[in-house]
């Protein structure tokens, strides 16, 4: 079971992310942009952040490079939802700092499925 | 873990139409040729959280449209591409689209799917025209499925960079998940790792060397490095198939080694199959563009046919009954669930039984008819407004609210050309021009509101502009020289308004290039409604009209009130508050009654009782309530013993089986089967003030 | 119940006359009849009209009506008005008790309606030859004669047939 902070301006996708991962047993918290989101992080620890990249106010890249440099998400898993699957926004997301992709759409056991891949 | 991800949908809804709102408002506001990068943006984003939702919740027709606008969009912001009239013009005709689509699914019923094929077309074309690469780039899953070939298996090696800890990966993980796909083994490399006092231990020193064997797709092995292709060092090669078949034999011959140190190889490779799916659509639509032009000219008029249902007027009420039905068993159990004790067991069981029923039978019954939100007939308005704008030189902001009003069809369908027309002319003849405006005082840019509601069991629609108001003057004499009345007659403001909608009338200046459907033809399709239709006018403020349309049924939240010994049930929008007064705090005026001041606003009381003429049990305004209700602005209190319980009721008609009561405007069936009768607010009123109106006809001699 | 004239033998058809109406009343021709009773008196509906008859059950007064209408109940989801026939007839009023009859009936008219009215007692349905129908003489004990469309004997009884389309529109009913 982790703690996972799960970032998204749409409500259906918020709900759609943090229900599923509620069902796993996981605790989620959620937020709506990646200023919001920023706070919650300062405010208590996650085992991984699940971001939107586009998004009103601060964008999913802008969160991970904020969030890399703290210091206690340094080797925080985060992996950014794109519905972009060119080339262009993975890498966007690895130069800030990423550990992977999730691309949209995606259904819950697809998203399960992947955040196996970086959580214990 | 199997989640339905149908119970989001609802939410996903209501966010989109909020977006469509968005995108229509930022739309119009757009200029062609200086657009604004912030609202290129934020409609970009609008489309891309659509695409987002709708490829999530599996609606690909939705995800397949707006991933075309959202390219366009892109390009758009990256300057790309000219933000033109017919550019935007486009984007809103899509709008319109999207929301028509977006109900659909919301109601289950058909797409418009010829309206979405002939919009695709032209924003394929419209991109074609200026990106000459937007058909390349689809035989990607060439690649991939040579990829999928059965292989023996997998001899990997892995050399994480030494930064790789800080994306947030840990190669421990990502070989626990190869260990998955089949028989595993690796063997560590550790020559790299260096002495114990040197070691950064936040860094990846090690390497592997590891062997999977099995019939082992490539991509799933790829799949679990693709997050760290640039972080470390990686190639790839099959395994020789250990029972070898002569396909495969000539894979033997040549392995297949991918290095994944070079750029962007492996995105591609693991990829691919995604973008083939993004870009499918595109070669496709150009497919259809051929189609529909081959066929003709029937690709445009085809969307009118194809939105409407037949339904013998049989069927419709039974449908009704159904839907009534169900909403009196469902009020039934939760009546049975607020008390419920162990005897009532049976009747819970036979309620099940009754609700199971209902359902079924609402299913079988219900394929094809189907209530609409009302914006479908407002759908064109902002295209239409905008056209007039543009060809009349006027300004004007258009606002649209209670578009998700829910219409029946049968309404939907006669009440959509009088409403244009309405809209119409208030920019045409209602609205002036930017210059007198200014010179009248008023803001440059006009306003003109179209408003939808349900009040008690109708459907209100307001179309209101701030402009000149109607002129009585020519109306008269229009009205005279058409020999509609004589000169010398003398009507108040309102009457000469009215006159209008007298068959017959329609002058050049009410109504300019539309003179074949005049006024009196908007009230008879209103009238065949059994709707009114009213106007109200101000000279140099401004002309609201009102229609008002009973529906054939309607679900409203209702508040149950007693008063004398009898149970009525009021509409809770009506409800603005509920006071406890004292006699003290009344005025008695002479001819208006009883009066009560509502903060420096006087409201009459008006006691149900005795404009029911019933025998009261409470008769002090102390020991009664007095709730505020309103209708059509005016506030009233209505003297009542106690306010009662809450439910959702289905209005029905008195005047089906008998006729219309004042100060009722239906009835409902609760959950025991008892029928309650609904207040109508602005009915009472008329009551209080004309107490004949409650004379009954006396009987046929 | 019985659905038919009140003959069990045919033996008991003694006349001629008496045996033709009573082919005639099994032929196409005839229309069954509802027969009920009121204050003494017999009256009649044409059974095709006929929705369901069922014991009174509290009803839902509407205000400012009059005193003929008892009020509202739910009939097969619809609101139904229920007339109280002694009350419109002006005769001597009854009270209500689960046993009061209740006959839903279908009106026409410019629509068609579902309307109940109260009466005493049901007797059973009768066929009536369109032949043996008189038309109704003037009355003259207060009911109104144009609501009667005619006047059928049965069992030594005159029965009075109502025109409901006429009695219990909407002009009438007020």
């Amino acid at each position: 079971m982790a703690t996972i902070l799960a970032v998204d301006d749409s409500a259906s996708m918020r709900q759609m992310v943090s229900f599923t991962l509620k069902a796993a047993n996981h605790d989620v918290v959620d937020a709506e942009d990646g200023l919001q989101a920023l706070e919650l992080a300062q405010m208590q620890s996650f085992d991984l952040v699940l971001t939107d990249v586009n998004m009103p106010v601060m964008d999913g890249l802008e969160l991970t490079k904020k969030l890399r440099e703290l210091e206690s998400y340094r080797f925080t898993p985060i992996l950014v939802l794109t519905t972009e699957s060119g080339t262009d926004k993975k890498e966007q997301g690895r130069v800030a700092g990423a550990t992977g992709w999730l691309v949209k759409p995606f259904n819950p056991e697809k998203l399960l499925a992947t955040i196996k891949k970086v959580l214990d | 873990m199997v989640i339905d991800i149908s119970q989001f949908h609802d939410v996903f809804f209501e966010e989109s139409f909020e977006g469509l709102d968005i995108m229509q408002s930022e739309l119009l506001e757009l200029k062609p040729g200086a657009a604004d990068p912030d609202s290129i943006n934020i409609i970009f984003r609008a489309v891309h959280s659509l695409k987002g939702g709708a490829g999530t919740f599996g609606f690909t027709a939705i995800s397949e449209l707006t991933g075309i606008l959202e390219s366009m969009l892109n390009d758009m912001r990256n300057g790309q591409k000219d933000i033109t009239a017919e550019a935007v013009e486009l984007l809103l005709e899509s709008v319109g689209l999207l929301r028509g689509m977006l109900t659909a699914i919301k109601h289950k019923a058909p797409a418009d799917d010829v309206l979405r094929a002939d919009i695709q077309n032209r924003l394929t074309l419209m991109m074609a025209a200026e990106t000459d690469d937007v058909l390349e780039s689809d035989n990607l899953n060439d690649d991939s499925s040579a990829a999928t070939q059965a292989v023996g298996g997998w001899e990997i090696y892995f050399k994480p960079h030494p930064h790789l800890f800080q994306t947030g990966n840990d190669p421990v993980r990502m070989l626990r998940e190869l260990a998955t796909l089949g028989e595993f083994s690796s063997e560590v490399l550790d020559e790299k790792l260096p002495p114990f006092s040197d070691l950064e231990p936040e860094d990846s020193y090690l390497a592997w060397q590891l062997t999977l064997k099995g019939d082992i797709p490539k991509e799933e092995v790829l799949e679990i490095f693709e997050w760290v292709d640039e972080d470390c060092d990686f190639t790839i090669q099959a395994l020789a198939v250990e029972v070898s078949e002569p396909v495969e034999e000539s894979m033997l011959d040549e392995p297949e080694v991918t290095e994944l140190t070079s750029e962007a190889e492996l995105p591609e490779q693991t990829v691919s199959n995604d973008e083939a799916v993004a870009d499918a659509p595109l070669p496709e639509l150009s497919l259809q563009t051929v189609d529909t032009v081959a066929d003709g000219t029937n690709g445009k008029t085809a969307p009118t046919a194809s939105s409407s249902i037949r339904l013998g007027p049989d069927k419709v009420n039974s449908l009704m009954d159904l839907v009534g039905e169900l909403v009196i068993t469902q009020s039934m159990l939760s009546q049975l669930a607020d008390n419920f004790s162990p005897e009532m067991l049976p009747d819970l069981i036979d309620g099940l039984a009754q609700l199971e029923r209902n359902t079924r039978d609402m299913q079988e019954g219900i394929s094809g008819i189907r209530m609409l939100p009302i914006h479908t007939a407002f759908n064109h308005f902002p295209t239409l407004i905008k056209d007039l704008a543009d060809k009349t030189g006027k300004k004007v902001e258009l606002r649209l609210t209670g578009e998700q009003t829910e219409v029946d069809k049968s309404i939907m369908d006669k009440i959509g050309a009088p409403l244009a027309l309405l809209v119409r002319n208030a920019l045409d003849h209602g609205l002036e021009t930017p210059n007198v405006r200014l010179a009248s005082g008023k803001s440059e840019t006009g306003s003109l509101e179209v408003k939808a509601f349900h009040q008690g069991g109708n459907l209100i629609i307001e179309v209101h502009d701030d402009g000149a108001g109607l002129d009585e003057q020519k109306i008269f004499s229009k009205a005279v020289e058409k020999g509609l009345l004589s000169a010398n007659v003398e009507l108040s403001v309102d009457k000469i308004h009215k006159l209008i909608f007298l068959p017959g009338f329609s002058t050049d200046d009410v109504l300019a290039d539309e003179s074949e459907h005049g006024m009196d033809v908007v009230r008879n399709n209103i009238e065949s409604l059994n709707g009114v239709i009213d106007v109200q006018s101000t000279k140099g403020e401004g002309t609201t009209f009102t229609i008002c349309v009973p529906l054939p049924f309607a679900i409203i939240d209702g508040q149950t009130v007693s008063v004398a010994n009898e149970k009525y049930i009021l509409p809770l929008v009506s409800i603005i508050e509920t006071l406890e007064i004292n006699e003290t705090d009344i005025k008695h005026v002479t001819g208006k009654g009883e009066l009560y001041t509502l903060r420096d606003k006087y409201i009459p009381i008006i006691r149900l009782y005795d404009v029911f003429n019933l025998k009261p049990v409470i008769s002090d305004l102390a020991d009664g309530l007095v709730v505020v209700v309103e209708a059509r602005g005016q506030q009233i209190g209505l003297f009542i013993d106690d306010l009662l319980g809450q439910q959702q009721v289905v209005i029905k008609r008195l005047e089906d089986n008998y006729r219309k009561v004042q100060g009722l405007s239906g009835a409902t069936v609760l959950g025991d089967g008892s029928v309650t009768l609904i207040l109508d607010v602005a009915g009472l009123l008329a009551l209080y003030r004309d107490p004949s109106l409650a004379m009954h006809n006396e009987r046929a001699a | 119940m019985s659905g038919q004239p009140k003959v069990s033998n045919l033996d008991d058809l003694q006349t001629e006359n008496e045996c033709f109406e009573y082919f005639a009343a099994v032929d196409n021709d005839t229309e069954q009849y509802l027969h009920f009773t009121l204050a003494d008196e017999d009256y009649a509906v044409e059974i095709l009209r006929v929705q369901e008859i069922k014991g009174w059950k509290p009803v839902t007064s509407i205000p400012n009506s009059p005193e003929h209408i008892c009020g509202v109940v739910n009939f097969r989801s619809k609101i139904v008005p229920i007339v109280d026939l002694r009350r419109y007839f002006e005769m001597p009023i009854k009270e209500y008790h689960p046993e009061t009859i209740v006959i839903v009936l279908r009106v026409e008219g410019v629509s068609e309606r579902t309307v109940g009215i109260v009466v005493d007692s049901v007797l059973g349905t009768h066929n009536v030859a369109p032949s043996s129908i008189k038309l109704s003489p003037d009355l003259g004990d207060g009911i109104n004669t144009a609501f009667i469309s005619g006047l059928v004997a049965v069992d030594d009884r005159m029965m009075m047939l109502l025109d409901i389309d006429r009695l219990l529109s909407i002009e009438a009913l007020g």
